[in-house]
């Protein structure tokens, strides 16, 4: 009889699925780093001065900053210079119409399962499909436009819609907010850009798909949505890259802004390719992504799903400036084989009456390395504020590591701040007692490791609650031994 | 249905079961007793296949077929059925999604397709209430926060919803309540059939009260010592397994 190390060494092998590469004509700029770059990539988008300048604050920042250090990894060496920083597919002509985007790259996001037919499409899932540094195709675009709904690529509102991006941009990340911050401003590409006015509920969930394609490139794009008074959006994101030897960056920023009694739900479903068995290759997910409840009684949502990557850095975080705010953060990070972590969220409660809840779920298998870090910070205006964190490790193994580093800075005493936190591992017990019901290993993981989950996938929108479980099962295929 | 010829296992190089013989037909329920430590509990995680165990001689047919040349699973999927006596908890996974999941890994190993959710959820109210099992604990999560009782009330549960041919209740009875011991009992016994066999193994008398056996073996030290009909239970009770350490030694001599 086989026992379960061998049935699991032969599923460990299995590739990522995602691994494959688009042959298309490339739009690229040479490689290395320098107010030139900027200027090229300000010109290729045809940008206005003022965004110009800005990039270019944005690049004298991160000149005078240095690499950070209290990181619970350790920060491989990053050759600015050695990276493109700009990579289009070339275009034919102008595109007016789905109907022209190349068919090449209709196929690529075909074959990752995001038609962007609308025929095929999802229906109630609006796309927004990002190709290296450029957006291809936005679907649904004119039916949300109806509602007054906007959502384009970003390249497309600095455009048409100047105003609102003016006056946004930075206002959540500034420009020199962290070094990975900085590069963004200086040379970020494309990325989403929302906005649902007042009073409207946007009646179809919002997604961008990223897609890293050329070699050697960097993706570095930067999304923005705003939700006017009492609005409500769900928006989400998903992302995939070929495999590659060598590491490729990803320094996104994100910066959501909700006004009185707006609700922004973001969920974020992370594929990007995590390395070979050995470590080698592999996305650096680098990212600066925060919201601000500006208005009283709006709410900011995080969901996340991390299951790529080689190393996976980030604190999707929350100002709760207006009174009655809420914030959450709801988070499941993979770490299998050599993949890094280090996640988690900031709740700034500056509001009275604002509240947070974390629930953190981390799974290490293999060699991976999964850190939980959170800070929860409660100012003096905040009275009544109250956060609730949930903080579970999951090991799967015996050579995998998991951390808790929870800060909690309270100045107002009339808050609640509670931490609970668990570590446990699947054990043989729990397989054996599956297996004793007709269960397979494979499948048996996959049972215990959503069951883990539950809460945090729970949080997704329907549509993709099905399909984060999918690939959590198929991320962790293989793990236990 | 079950023919076990001079099973020899180890656990960690250590020998604990010594040589088993037992044969149980199909229909009937046999009791395994005997003293802490004289590998009852083992016999029970071998036949299942649990996988610190290695057996080093012997055979087992099951309905015809080498057992332990399966998988945990397989043995499972051919109906073998172990009631466990420490059941484990699996936080975030209903009961009832686990049992859809096993059932229909069964079904499929067998080549009939997965229930319709609406049959599925037939036969859960008619075994839930042929072994009287609390319909509360259904869409709890599998085990978490369940009493003793409860967990074990849900192994009979699984029992009856899998439909196994061969059931072994691995020490069901220990920490039980008189009253909890009496609904076990009960649930077992409506499974009972002319096709359904059992393999009761349990430390104390007691159980056997209510689920009665057509043979009691007795197992002492990795052997089955000792076979008789139900009275032995009774017998043993009285004089304790003191008295069998004694007709052992004196047989070896």
């Amino acid at each position: 009889m086989r026992n379960s190390n061998e049935i699991i060494d032969d599923i460990a092998n299995k590739e990522y699925e995602f691994g494959f590469t688009t042959d298309i004509e490339m739009d690229i700029a040479p490689a290395g780093l320098n107010e030139d770059t900027i200027r090229f990539i300000s010109a290729k988008k045809e940008e206005p001065e003022w965004l110009l300048e800005w990039r270019l604050k944005g690049y004298q920042a991160f000149k005078k900053m240095q690499m950070p250090g209290w990181q619970h990894f350790k920060l491989p060496e990053i050759d600015f210079q050695g990276v493109s920083y700009y990579a289009a597919p070339k275009k034919k002509k102008q595109l007016s119409s789905l109907d022209e985007v190349d068919p090449e790259l209709l196929a690529t996001f075909e074959k990752l399962g995001i038609p962007l037919n609308e025929q095929k499409a999802l229906s109630g899932v609006a796309v927004d499909a990002v190709f290296d540094s450029v957006s291809v195709a936005t679907t649904f675009k004119e039916k949300l436009g109806e509602m007054g709904v906007i959502f384009c690529s970003f390249g497309e509102a600095v455009k048409h819609h100047p105003d609102l991006v003016k006056k946004y941009l930075g206002s959540v990340v500034p420009h020199s907010d962290n070094i990975f911050a900085a590069l963004n401003a200086a040379v970020f590409s494309d990325g989403s850009f929302v906005y649902i006015p007042k009073g409207v509920r946007c009646p179809m969930e919002l997604s961008t798909y990223f897609r890293i394609n050329a070699q050697n490139t960097g993706q570095f794009e930067r999304t923005l949505i705003i939700a006017d008074d009492e609005s409500y959006v769900s928006y989400l994101e998903g992302c995939t890259a070929p495999m590659r030897d060598e590491n490729q960056l990803h320094a996104a920023v994100v910066e959501l802004v909700a006004l009185d009694h707006a609700e922004i739900k973001y969920s974020t479903v992370q594929n990007w390719y995590p390395g070979d068995k050995e470590g080698k290759g592999g996305i650096y997910n680098f990212v600066t992504k925060r919201g601000i409840c500006k208005g009283k009684s709006s709410k900011i949502s995080w969901t996340q799903v991390e299951t790529g990557s080689s190393i996976t850095w980030k604190y999707p975080s929350v100002i709760l400036q207006g009174d009655d705010a809420q914030g959450e953060f709801y988070s499941v990070a993979v770490t299998r084989n050599r993949q890094i972590a280090d996640t988690g969220t900031k709740m700034h409660h500056i509001g009275r009456n604002t509240k947070s809840r974390i629930i953190s779920k981390g799974i290490s298998a293999g060699e991976g390395d999964n850190t939980y870090r959170g800070l929860v910070q409660v100012g003096p205006r905040a009275h009544n504020a109250r956060n609730f964190t949930q903080c579970d490790s999951l090991l799967i193994g015996n050579r995998c590591g998991a951390h808790t580093f929870p800060y909690i800075e309270s100045r107002n005493k009339s808050a609640t701040v509670e931490h609970e936190a668990t570590t446990s591992k699947i054990g043989e017990d729990q397989i054996f007692y599956l297996n004793q019901r007709g269960i397979d290993t494979e499948k048996a993981v996959a049972l215990i490791v959503n069951g883990y989950a539950k809460e945090v996938l729970n949080q997704l929108p329907m549509e993709f609650a099905v399909e984060a479980q999918k690939l959590l099962s198929i991320t962790l295929e293989g793990s236990v031994g | 249905m079950l023919t076990i010829k001079n099973l020899h296992a180890e656990v960690e190089g250590k020998e604990i079961l010594k040589g088993i013989d037992l044969e149980i037909p199909r229909g009937e329920v046999h009791a395994i007793m005997g003293p802490n430590g004289s590998g009852k509990s083992s016999l029970a995680s071998v036949l299942a296949g649990r996988e610190n165990y290695t057996v080093t001689q012997g055979e087992v047919i099951f309905d015809g077929k080498d057992l332990l040349e399966m998988s945990p699973e397989d043995r499972a999927r051919e109906g073998v059925f172990l009631a466990f006596q420490y059941p484990v908890e699996i936080p975030g996974v209903s009961n009832l999604h686990f049992l859809k999941t096993a059932l229909n890994e069964i079904r499929a190993y067998k080549g009939l397709p997965a229930l319709e959710a609406k049959e599925f959820l037939k036969l859960t109210k008619e075994k839930q209430q042929l072994v009287d099992f609390n319909a509360n604990l259904m869409n709890r999560s599998l085990n978490e926060g369940f009493s003793g009782g409860e967990k074990k009330r849900n192994e009979i549960f699984q029992l009856a919803m899998l439909d196994p041919k061969l059931g072994i209740l691995d020490e069901t009875d220990s920490g039980l309540d008189i009253d909890a011991l009496r609904i076990v009992a009960n649930g077992v016994n409506k499974l009972r059939s002319a096709d359904k066999s059992f393999l009761v193994i349990t430390h104390y008398q007691r159980l056997l009260d209510y689920i009665v056996p057509d043979f009691v073996h007795v197992l002492y030290d990795g052997r089955i010592v000792k076979t008789g009909p139900k009275e032995l239970a009774l017998e043993l009770e009285e004089k304790g397994y003191d008295w069998l350490k004694e007709t052992v030694v004196h047989e070896n001599v």
